[in-house]
């Protein structure tokens, strides 16, 4: 295992060798061999592990500031502690886990892969998500999955304010509590494909629960084109 | 029949024409009008600028003799790659799904032939327009339809769009109809919903946070590409400080007469400022940071003719950007087209319903039979042609004012025509040596 420390390397230096091993920055990706690597002492470092393209797992021993992970593919990515805002940021494929707390903006944007929140996430969890499966352990914030295109949110606890706000296709498990539902947000049916699909994305994030628990979130569809009568819901 | 002498009928220039058919519309539909282009109304604007030219006390350069460069160099603060281009003047974001693969074709054809750059928009980068441009910039949106590091990879510059300058604090909207089976694809939405693109990003607010955003990129890219930061003209100086501090390579200013393919009316005519009040504000910010050529700005909204390049330069941009007059270039709101215009309900000069995916020219739609109708390589020559002509003349200007360099253009260079142009561009009123708003001690804006 390779080990590289933030106190002892500039950020520029871990990335581009965790980049390399796909064959380099701007190289097409998928060349390298599974192997592992250690990032030690984070200290909270922004961008850490940003822009991987190979089937390495990479382990941050520690806690990480903004956008670990962001734009994410192929890699598995642990964070031993807590993430800051935007972990996994429009990651299009892999595994990302932390095993602490998200901030804000975990999974925005991202277009595949998945993400594993051990602990609870922030406010706007998988905003304008488009198609990564997330799974939190815990809580969620308020304005999750707000715009949210594609893919699948998980939630083992409770989802704070405006749940799933302008949703678009995404869909979203919730088993705890909800606040509230956000604009165009509405319980829906749980059948027996969300059942198995459930079943195995908690299979896949390790987390020990009933999908017969969970209740099933959806859009709408009344917002998808504008109509006067709905202007009070935009 | 009384033969009283009486007084015309007069029509309230509060409640004219166009305003009652305003109301009466709204009052029909319900909905507020959703439009394509920039502001109409007319604002301060280049117009209101001219050179002086060479005189007693300063010499000019010799027409077709003697040379003036044009090369502009775009991204050389951070960027190990900046971008060369031949040309001051660049072709602004536009997307395809607001425009058809034909004209995403034709523009980078006509800037590759004229050695400038294009950039993409809303939606992503197609194959097609990464192919026919030879340096494309690459724009980081708040929707993030599309993106993705591969892409990122390719591109020769990031803008990340904070605003424009036709809807300063708005999102973007692209209407049903235009939303065609690979248009949905590349934006993971279903077809033929509106597409709303938010108006802020979704995992940053504010310049503390972008500082951070632009760190990510970098290492996503490996510090090879510029980064460029594009904003609306809203509050340029204090915008045009952010973004540097942040860490841009390049800030994009556009004002209120940049275009956009759809927003609200309203918008487009009542948020923002004119281009001509912003550039100023900016060029003070860069100064007072002392990066003023070392953090480049190129400045949009309302460019249509050589003399607006210069004016701009000569006022302290490194470059423009041009947007609805490269669609006129290709053949939008052409006069040949006027029955069909008509049969639209409008008139060439004035179509600008661009988000209804109906254009006659073939430009800013997605119907297969509408787009086929643009031929890309004649398109482009246009393009290419309407590009060299502006260059040409920028250098006519800049010759008579005796500059080797189109960049050496400057504010001395200029006069206003109106009081408001003279407060804004910071030069003297025509005539006097009295800017508003100045002393002549202070050298800038109270």
């Amino acid at each position: 295992m390779e080990t590289y420390d933030l106190t002892a390397m500039e950020l520029r230096a871990v990335n581009a060798a965790l980049q390399a091993k796909g064959g380099g920055e701007g190289g097409e990706g998928g060349g390298g061999s599974n192997q592992t690597c250690e990032v030690i002492n984070p200290r909270g470092s922004h961008a850490i592990a940003v822009g991987l393209n190979a089937p390495i797992e990479v382990t941050v021993e520690g806690s990480t500031g903004y956008y670990c992970a962001g734009m994410n593919q192929q890699a598995t990515i642990n964070v031993t502690g807590s993430a800051g805002p935007g972990v996994a940021e429009n990651m299009m494929s892999g595994k990302v886990v932390i095993n602490g707390d998200a901030s804000q903006y975990a999974g925005a944007t991202a277009h595949g892969g998945l993400l594993v929140i051990k602990g609870n996430a922030s406010s706007r969890c998988g905003i304008s998500m488009k198609g990564v499966d997330i799974v939190v352990h815990g809580n969620i914030g308020h304005m999750s999955a707000f715009m949210a295109q594609s893919g699948n949110l998980v939630v083992l606890g409770d989802a704070g304010d405006a749940l799933g706000d302008s949703l678009y296709e995404a869909h979203i498990f919730v088993r705890g509590e909800v606040k509230s539902l956000g604009a165009d947000c509405i319980q829906k049916e749980m059948r027996s494909e969300h059942i198995e699909k459930l079943a195995h994305l908690l299979k896949q994030a390790e987390a020990d629960a009933d999908p017969k628990d969970f209740r099933r979130y959806g859009s709408a569809r009344q917002l998808y084109n504008f109509d006067i009568d709905n202007a009070g819901d935009y | 029949m009384d033969k009283t002498p009486g007084t015309h009928p007069v029509k309230p220039w509060t409640f004219d024409d166009y305003t009652n058919s305003y109301i009466r519309r709204a009052a029909a539909t319900g909905i507020y009008d959703i439009r394509g282009g920039g502001a109409k109304r007319r604002v301060p604007h280049f117009d209101d600028l001219l050179f002086l030219g060479a005189s007693m006390s300063r010499y000019p350069l010799e027409g077709y003799r003697e040379k003036c460069e044009t090369k502009v160099a775009l991204g050389t603060r951070f960027a190990k790659n900046p971008i060369m281009l031949d040309i001051p003047i660049t072709i602004a974001g536009m997307s395809f799904g607001a425009l058809s693969g034909q004209a995403k074709e034709a523009l980078g054809r006509g800037a590759n032939a004229a050695g400038t750059s294009t950039t993409t928009g809303d939606g992503g980068m197609t194959i097609e327009e990464r192919s026919h441009s030879n340096k494309l910039v690459y724009q980081y949106l708040p929707s993030r339809y599309g993106m993705n590091p591969d892409d990122l990879r390719k591109a020769d510059a990031i803008e990340i769009v904070v605003g424009q300058g036709a809807k300063p604090g708005g999102g973007g909207m692209l209407l049903g109809q235009k939303i065609s089976d690979r248009v949905a694809e590349m934006r993971t939405l279903p077809k033929g919903i509106d597409q709303r693109s938010a108006c802020r990003h979704p995992d940053w607010t504010g310049p503390d946070d972008l500082e951070i955003k632009i760190l990510e990129l970098r290492e996503i890219t490996g510090w090879r590409v510029p980064i460029y930061v594009k904003i609306g003209g809203a509050r340029p100086y204090f915008d045009t400080t952010l973004a540097i501090k942040a860490g841009a390579d390049v800030v994009v200013l556009d004002g209120m007469q940049g275009g956009t393919a759809a927003t609200q009316d309203v918008f487009i005519e009542h948020v923002g400022q004119p281009t001509l009040a912003c550039i100023r504000p900016a060029v003070q910010a860069l100064q007072d940071l002392d990066v003023h050529r070392e953090v480049q700005l190129v400045l949009s909204g309302g460019i249509r003719t050589g003399a607006d390049v210069a004016k701009a330069l000569a006022l302290g941009a490194d470059a423009v950007s041009i947007g609805t007059a490269a669609l006129i270039a290709l053949g939008d709101n052409d006069p040949a087209l006027e029955g069909e215009y008509q049969k639209l309900g409008t008139t060439a000069g004035a179509y600008d319903d661009w988000h209804e995916g109906q254009d006659p020219a073939g430009i800013t739609t997605q119907d297969p039979k509408l787009a086929a109708r643009l031929d890309p390589v004649a398109a482009g020559r246009r393009l290419a042609n309407y590009l060299k002509v502006m260059t040409l003349e920028a250098q006519t200007i800049a010759r008579a004012c005796g500059k080797n360099h189109v960049l050496n253009l400057e504010p001395e260079d200029l006069c206003a025509l109106t009081i408001e142009a003279s407060a804004m561009a910071g030069v003297p009123l025509a005539g006097t040596n009295w800017i508003p708003g100045q002393t002549p001690e202070s050298g800038k804006h109270d």
